[in-house]
């Protein structure tokens, strides 16, 4: 067992998996950096230092620094998964989804179907994404809501170091597309990472505290907020049940319901605006499923409905908080049926 | 280029059974026998043949909405293709895709496509791949894919990594309803490509042997390792956009006159029997083969199982 941060969980996973499967490749902008310029290649290898050294390891053909087209990116990606590679692509920051969503969306995400079940594109689409340092609303957004509703797509959200090899390692062995969601002010978060082959099926989530009062499901960055605030509820008796998603795609829908039934309280923290949201799909799904044992209302504690704001007192009132988790989960254990 | 007998008469049943195909679904869509949109290739068989009688089922190709003339050409089994566009369960894409989709990885297809411009940068990719087994990635486009900026992504990205990719604009004339005199801006498809830093031709796209010959040159010369090159095809679209299409943008008498003074089996015809390499008698058995061949693919079409419900769920994933 060895302490890392999460940026070098990930170089390590793909540098485990490039030296594992020869036709394992990866493509990006910058990931190696420097090419054509004066400081030559590796001068940069990755903005979010998840790639150093593995150009200088593995080549350029199989470690491909891109020109600035997050269309041809993808789409070579599919392309040479299509074809008997596996891809890694990266794409800088999650919010340039908008300039290459028809690759993901209507032809990776389609193929085996509309293909009829007889190819394989086994490609992992890395998007760093998330608020947290004042990166104003185009550099600072999360992306899962829409992939997690495009059929043909697994969506992973880790959120520790162990998580992040253990979930990458089967997303790069999965032979379906998966789009792999890292935080961006996670890269830091320093952890327990199991040594040798180590993977975590998709569709299963992590149990981070038990209780009995009130579960919480969150992912990414959230987990650890919801963390913060279990700490601090505890102190005033209340137990929280909290479940890190990890997969929004395949989802752990027995745990969830589980846990609800144990509860019969549900509050789910997210990254994302309210409207249309993972939020509101997993608060469908309760109230259809397990409507029976709920206590009280579902909860939601969102971004709001608006774009992720630049200044330092905008960004933290926009993003979801431990203070504000405490708040609903008091409420929720305070409401009465009328 | 001198081919033998065999490679003629090939390429003879190739290009005429696209013909029928087509001019068959023609047929059968204006019965309402066939659900969807259909984009007919007919008239620029010779661009699809001409290309791919080079390639092996390692060679990948791309294509586009009009992609029938490419399934086939490429190899694609004609009996299930016309299954799919039936949209039979027992169908190349088991009637999940149509006609618009249809793909055959074991021949190197890689799919019709529905979205313009989509497939350049798929093709790209594929050239990742055929850069290490010494093969080619081409990716079909027509005037109109010319101008998405997804094509202009591929062809830098191409350039940039000295890939073995082939961009082949069919310039049929038209981009869905809108003349090219007025869609692309650049004084031609192939100077924009030459733009980009990459080896760029034309051809003469309803003469069989101009794209044959064109074509093997810029097989040889990306594999030989210099990187990409693109070629520009003149054809002709003997159908609308879609069928259904009433074609109000053309010209009086302009769908006579191609059919008859630009038709690339005429031209094919009397090229090879004027020269004497091939005999009318021969290619009339040859269009008798293939007329059979359309009757029985559209019978069993007919006949073919229809998907179930339950389909629906089938392989959106490999693994749940």
């Amino acid at each position: 067992m060895a302490i890392k941060m999460i940026r070098d969980v990930i170089r390590d996973t793909i540098d485990e998996e490039m030296a594992r499967d020869d036709s394992l490749i990866m493509l990006g902008e910058d990931i190696v950096g420097g090419n054509g310029a004066p400081g030559g290649p590796e001068a940069i290898g990755g903005i979010w230092g998840t790639s150093g050294g593995l150009w200088a390891k593995y080549g350029a053909d199989r470690v491909i620094d891109t020109p600035i087209s997050e269309s041809a990116i993808i789409g070579a990606a599919a392309g040479a998964a299509l074809t008997g590679k596996r891809a890694i692509a990266e794409i800088m920051f999650a919010d340039f989804i908008g300039v290459c969503m028809d690759q993901i969306w209507n032809q990776v995400a389609k193929f085996r179907y509309m293909f009829g079940g007889k190819t394989t594109c086994p490609l992992v689409i890395r998007m760093p994404y998330g608020a947290g340092f004042n990166a104003a609303p185009q550099h600072s957004q999360v992306i899962h809501q829409f992939v997690t509703a495009m059929p043909g797509l697994k969506v992973v959200m880790p959120s520790t170091p162990g998580d992040a090899k253990g979930l990458l390692t089967q997303a790069i062995r999965d032979d379906d597309p998966v789009i792999f969601l890292e935080h961006k002010a996670l890269y830091g978060v320093k952890g327990e990472v199991p040594d040798g082959d180590y993977v975590i099926p998709f569709g299963h989530a992590r149990q981070v505290t038990q209780g009995d009062d009130v579960t919480i499901l969150a992912t990414g960055m959230m987990v650890g907020f919801a963390e913060k605030a279990a700490a601090e509820l505890a102190q005033d008796g209340i137990g929280c049940d909290i479940l890190d998603l990890r997969t929004t795609s395949p989802l752990d829908e027995e745990a969830i319901l589980d846990s609800v039934e144990r509860t019969g309280r549900l509050l789910i923290v997210d990254e994302a605006p309210p409207r249309c949201s993972f939020a509101t799909d997993l608060s469908a799904l309760v109230a259809q499923k397990a409507f029976a044992s709920l206590k009280a209302p579902i909860d939601m504690v969102t971004a709001p409905h608006s774009p992720v704001p630049f200044a330092r007192e905008l960004e933290s009132a926009y993003l979801p908080s431990p203070d504000k988790i405490v708040a609903s989960a008091v409420k929720l254990m305070s409401y009465r049926r009328g | 280029m001198q081919l033998s007998r065999e490679a003629l008469i090939r390429a003879y049943r190739q290009m005429k059974t696209i013909r029928l195909f087509e001019e068959r679904l023609h047929d059968e869509i204006a019965l309402g026998e066939i659900a969807g949109f259909t984009h007919l290739y007919a008239g620029q068989e010779a661009c699809a043949v001409g290309v791919c009688e080079h390639l092996g089922p390692t060679d990948y190709i791309i294509s586009t909405h009009r992609g029938h003339g490419h399934c086939i050409a490429k190899g694609c089994d004609v009996m299930a293709m016309m299954k799919e566009i039936y949209g039979s369960r027992d169908g190349l894409c088991k009637g999940k895709g149509g006609s618009m989709h249809i793909a055959d990885m074991n021949v190197g297809m890689l799919g019709a496509n529905g979205i313009v411009g989509a497939g350049a940068p798929i093709a790209v990719g594929a050239g990742i791949t055929a850069k290490s087994n010494g093969t080619v990635s081409i990716a079909f486009s027509g005037d109109g894919a010319c101008n998405q900026g997804t094509t202009f992504e591929a062809m830098n990205m191409a350039v940039v990594l000295k890939l073995p990719v082939i961009f082949v604009f069919e310039n049929n004339h038209y981009s869905e309803h809108t003349g090219e005199a007025y869609a692309v801006g650049a004084e031609s498809m192939t100077a924009r490509s030459a733009a980009f830093g990459m080896k760029a031709i034309k051809a003469n796209g309803i003469d069989f042997f101009s794209v044959y010959d064109a074509m093997r040159e810029l097989i040889d010369y990306c594999k030989a390792g210099n990187g990409p090159a693109s070629i520009e095809l003149d054809c002709e679209r003997f159908y609308g956009h879609f069928e259904g299409d009433p074609q109000r943008y053309r010209g009086p008498g302009e769908l006579d006159r191609i059919r008859e003074e630009r038709d690339c089996l005429k031209t094919f015809r009397t090229k090879v029997t004027e020269a004497k390499l091939l005999e009318g008698a021969e290619l009339d058995r040859v269009d008798a083969e293939v007329s059979d061949l359309i009757d029985r693919a559209v019978a069993e079409a007919k006949q073919a199982d229809r998907p179930t419900p339950q389909d629906v769920l089938q392989d959106v994933y490999i693994s749940y």
